[in-house]
């Protein structure tokens, strides 16, 4: 069963194939098995999720059901789950119990999702290869010694190890896209306002944006069904309609237009990755789609600007992190002063208090200008720049991430080595734009993907894209030996 | 040589909804703690704020009420700081692009001057919540405070005015101005008993013509009074300071009431840098004409109109009807009072005389006043029909005030009413004086002005006799014709 | 813009974070590679752009004046690290 897909596997609960309990268990059993070594979910939620799966097997039988009823779902430990632990992968929340449910959660519980547990990520999200977590790094299914990439690195990990069909994820600056490239996964970043970000433990707000990760695309289209829609109580979710992402899936891509922006394809890129998503580019052509070559010239301004905006966003965000209400509290405080540092240091890891200083200088008197209203400058420059573009072609792609899996421990002491694994994904976020990564190839043994960026509100068309690749490639169908 | 002291005020006037700022949780006090503080009001991590409708709308009145230009694009922007009392570490308020823009206050003082203060701007802000300092302790036995959260996110509008005011009466006739508009724009009770409407002063003072010195604030002042003494106090310091070749400090000082003593804070000493930015959380709020013009075409009668309509309607003093005018439950009051009296300035002079005195002794608001609006009139009423004297009136109130029931009960229960009957009085005006030879010689044998004064005497009997209940006009001409023979 | 020890000293301060001193010199280190990189940012030309705070251009939507929020104490005070009389203890504070 688990070498099914989200899709395939709704086909069979449907077709009495197997029932949820049965599936369930099944991946409860993988999870068992090779969960110790990957280390991909921080929580296993086994009683909760054989009953959720009881409810759907009833449901089922009735013969009603909604878009997921029965399948089983990982949510990355970011999301609040009520009664259930949600640590964000820190210290500071390893005794968190979520007194509510995230709207993402919610929403795919109430379309009758499974959920298998919560998965391993960077503290706080705040990390491209997972190393940052609290729980310990998570490894990479297609070489243990390397990373997952991050933050969604357990997500990603779990599901390119079968021990989930699917996953929810958060990205900020990459943290869907990288991680999916990394594993060999499908993900997909909405549009910034499309997902609810309410119960999502805030990073840096105006960047984050919660999306699905899947096996393929059509399983991301069946997530994001589930997923997207206005939230009362997030105010920048957005009032658009939900489209029909299952129906977009099959339109033929003839006349599309795609951009190729030269600075998605630098000299100094691996050659090998770049002609993974060149290769690709030649397979939509086959379909009938045309390359449009472009420039974005702001985007090399991107990594700087999100490097101020998101820690400086963070650094506010996790302010409320203060031993007082709930989460880790130092013993025996002997002052006020002292119950808030030395809660927040023991609380935090390193990463996360370099981050937080960082965001707290880009913002303190004397420097806001040359920092943070600067790069919310470049900000606009960037979003321009993708404006220009979409008044010309369709999808805009180019590889994911400019490298494959690194080793574990390879760049925990070179902090801009790190943030440069985020440089084809973060300009996205800066501009709110939707986009995903497919697997579109293998380098040296190791997975490499391909991203497809849409307009506002054009999930539809990139998930189109994508599936109308996947059909005539099997790269999203191969799976790593040791979880076969 | 003479000091002249700037005065500048922030105004925190809590506004009157049900529901929080930023979270539908309710702004009611007075409950358990932390019973009305819901998961986004806690900071809970994931929690989202979403803004009242209504308190943009309170503000939007405000600053109509004022004149000032409204903020057709507001952000709210977070102030950083750490406090247990700020749950998410940062307070949501407004700063660059504010709801209320520049505007200004008339006002009227004592002495019949008027005066202009300028408003800076006007911001809408969320409150925090409160500390505890009582009886808490850790299990060690250590001293602790105690957190309750149900303030926090209650909407606040903060109003900044210019340093236009010069001493410590103007700044109260501002404060009071303010205190009248709000309350008589519906969206604030404008109660400081609990700290509803607050007061932070910032005081300098300069020598005539020098640059502003030095500035000190004094935060938290929770009534007109403390507020006078307060700046006083402060005026004084300062003044004292420089004149011994001393240097005043900025810092922020907390006045105690009690002992009409300031010191400065310990505490927030720190917390200087606040990196305000604006919170990704929230979008501009736009507002359109459409909803300016309608909110503007809905404002209540405002004091300054009012003010004009009592002068006008019932010929009262500019100054009377400023005082009058103070507040929205007083000026309510009054014309419920001079309604059914059918005398405005009887009214007038009851409510600022012994309703006022009485309502400060007890230190309570008109609003909780023993002897209603109708009452008062009931009173006047019978002032005016000749029922009762002015004095016996005071009797009335004085019962009335204890709950001893409407005038006309208490002047029929204590037998109060005016004697009318001419027979009997003059029974006991013949009484008084067979009984008092001595007085009634001494009387005779003075000139015309001895005998003003000496009457006194048989009216203090008279009245004795009929326990008050004389009409002192009739008294007085029945006593003359009898001893004057 | 680099930065010493005793800048990281401060901004740790506002942030509420402790850094001992003997870490404070390689954790400006790390600052200084980082806010070097961001220093790029100088480079860019934008003279009269105005800064971009969320993606797309909306507004806030308003919600009514309802109280609907329930009182949520018996889920949150379980979870908090010292309560008495359901007020959260802080140590005691001076103001």
């Amino acid at each position: 069963m688990h070498t099914k897909t989200l899709t395939e596997l709704r086909a069979g609960l449907a077709a009495r194939e197997f029932s949820s309990r049965e599936l369930t268990e099944h991946f409860l059993r993988r999870i068992r098995q090779f969960d110790g070594e990957l280390n991909s979910l921080i929580t296993v939620t086994e009683e909760q999720a054989l009953a959720q799966a009881d409810a759907a097997d009833a449901t089922l039988a009735r013969g009603e059901g909604g878009l997921l009823t029965g399948l089983p779902v990982a949510h990355k430990d970011i999301f609040c789950t009520e009664g259930v632990r949600t640590s964000c992968g820190s210290r500071m929340l390893d005794n968190f119990i979520a007194p509510y449910t995230a709207t993402v959660v919610e929403k795919m519980a109430a379309q009758g999702a499974v959920m298998l547990g919560k998965t391993n990520m960077d503290e706080f999200a705040m990390g491209s290869s997972n190393e940052t977590s609290f729980y310990g790094p998570v490894k990479n299914p297609w070489d243990q010694e390397r990373v997952p990439g991050g933050s969604s690195g357990g997500a990603a990990a779990t599901l390119a190890a079968r021990l989930t069909p699917a996953a929810t994820g958060t990205d900020t600056g990459g943290s869907i896209r990288q991680p999916a490239a990394l594993n060999g996964v499908t993900g997909l970043k909405p549009t910034y306002g499309r997902v609810s970000r309410w119960g999502m433990i805030a990073f840096a707000s105006s960047l984050d944006q919660a999306g699905p990760m899947g096996l393929s695309a059509a399983d991301c289209a069946l997530m994001l069904g589930a997923m997207a829609g206005h939230d009362d109580k997030d105010s920048t979710s957005l009032d658009e309609p939900v489209g029909d992402y299952l129906n977009d899936l099959n339109q033929n891509l003839e006349g599309l237009r795609i951009g190729v922006p030269e600075e998605f394809f630098p000299d100094t890129l691996d050659g090998a990755i770049a002609e993974s998503s060149r290769e690709a580019l030649r397979e939509l052509e086959k379909q009938g789609a045309k390359l449009v070559p472009l420039s974005l010239p702001s985007i090399k301004l991107s990594v700087p600007a999100y490097y101020v905006i998101a820690p400086a966003e963070a650094s506010s965000n996790l302010s409320r992190f203060d031993g007082v209400r709930y989460g880790h509290r130092c013993d025996d405080p002997v002052d006020l002063l002292d119950l808030y540092k030395r809660s927040r240091s023991e609380g935090f890891g390193e990463e996360v208090k370099r981050r937080i200083l960082v965001g707290t200088y880009a913002l303190s008197a004397g420097y806001y200008d040359a920092y943070y209203r600067r790069a919310q400058q470049v900000r606009r420059l960037i979003r321009d720049d993708f404006a220009r573009a979409f008044a010309e072609v369709d999808v805009i792609m180019g590889p994911t991430s400019p490298e494959t899996a690194f080793k574990i421990g390879a760049k925990v002491d070179d902090p801009i080595n790190m943030y440069m694994a985020d440089v084809f994904t973060i300009a996205v976020n800066l501009a709110g734009l939707p986009a995903l990564s497919m697997p579109s190839g293998f380098v040296n043994g190791l997975p490499v993907g391909t991203q497809v960026i849409g307009n506002y509100f054009q999930e539809g068309r990139i998930l189109n894209v994508a599936h109308r690749y996947q059909l005539a490639t099997d790269w999203h169908q191969r799976i790593p030996g040791a979880f076969a | 040589m003479s000091w002249e002291t700037v005065i500048g005020l922030e105004v925190h006037v809590q506004l009157a909804t049900a529901s929080k700022l930023f979270s539908a949780s309710s702004t009611r006090t007075g409950d358990e703690p932390n019973s009305n503080a819901s998961l986004i009001d806690l900071a809970m991590p994931g929690t989202l704020p979403v803004v009242n409708r209504e308190a943009i709308r309170h503000a939007i009145r405000f600053g109509l009420a004022i004149d000032a230009e409204i903020g057709r694009r507001s952000v709210f922007e977070r102030k950083n700081y750490f406090y247990p009392d700020l749950p998410k570490g940062y307070q949501t308020t407004q700063l660059a692009e504010p709801i209320v823009g520049a505007g200004v206050v008339d006002l009227q003082l004592e002495d019949g001057t008027r005066k202009s203060v300028r408003i800076h701007h006007a911001h809408l802000e969320e409150d925090a919540g409160k500390s505890l300092h009582e009886a808490f302790s850790d299990e060690t036995g250590r001293a602790m405070t105690g957190i309750d959260l149900n303030r926090a996110g209650t909407p606040l509008i903060e109003i900044v005015s210019e340093p236009d005011m010069s001493n410590a009466e103007e700044a109260v006739a501002f404060a009071r101005k303010l205190h009248a508009i709000v309350t008589s724009l519906g969206i604030s009770d404008g109660d400081m008993s609990q700290g509803n409407m607050r007061f932070d002063v910032n005081i300098s003072v300069r020598r005539p013509g020098e640059p502003l010195g030095t500035r000190t604030e004094t935060k938290n002042l929770n009534s007109f009074r403390f507020m006078e003494k307060a700046i006083k106090l402060e005026v004084e310091r300062q003044i004292d300071v420089l004149e011994n070749g001393g240097e005043v400090v900025q810092e922020t000082r907390l006045y105690n009431g009690e002992t009409n003593t300031a010191r400065a804070m310990r505490s927030k000493e720190d917390a200087n840098d606040y990196r305000y930015f604006p919170c990704p959380d929230l979008l501009p709020v736009l507002v359109s004409e459409e909803e300016i013009n309608e909110l503007r075409d809905a404002l209540p009668e405002l004091p300054d109109a009012r003010k004009a309509r009592f002068v006008e309607a019932y010929a009262l003093s500019e100054y009377d009807a400023e005082l009058l005018c103070a507040d929205l439950a007083t000026a309510a009051y009054f014309e419920a009072a001079a309604k059914q009296g059918g005398d405005a300035k009887l009214a007038a002079n009851w409510v600022m005389g012994e309703l006022t005195a009485r309502l400060n002794a007890d230190d309570i608001g008109i609003a909780q006043s023993p002897v209603s609006a109708e009452h008062l009139g009931e009173l006047i009423q019978r002032i005016k029909d000749g029922t009762i004297s002015s004095k016996i009136a005071k009797q009335v109130f004085d019962a009335c005030w204890a709950g001893e029931g409407s005038p006309d009960q208490i002047i029929e229960s204590k037998g109060l009413k005016q004697m009318s009957d001419t027979g009997e009085l003059e029974k006991i005006v013949d009484d008084i004086i067979a009984n008092h030879p001595a007085q009634v010689e001494d009387y005779r044998g003075s000139d015309d002005a001895k005998r003003k004064k000496k009457i006194g005497f048989f009216v203090g009997q008279a009245m004795k006799a009929t326990q008050g209940k004389a009409n002192p006009q009739q008294l007085n001409q029945l006593l003359q014709q009898k001893l004057n023979g | 813009m680099a930065i010493d020890s005793k800048v990281v000293a401060q901004v740790a301060h506002l942030a509420c974070l402790q850094v001992d001193d003997n870490e404070t010199a390689a954790l400006s280190e790390r600052l200084n590679d980082i806010l070097a990189m961001v220093d790029q940012l100088q480079q860019a030309d934008v003279e009269g752009v105005a800064p971009l705070a969320h993606p797309l251009d909306v507004s806030q939507p308003l919600r009514d004046d309802q109280v609907t929020e329930p009182d949520v104490r018996e889920r949150v005070m379980p979870i908090a690290p010292a309560i008495e009389e359901g007020c959260f203890l802080v140590p005691r504070v001076i103001e």
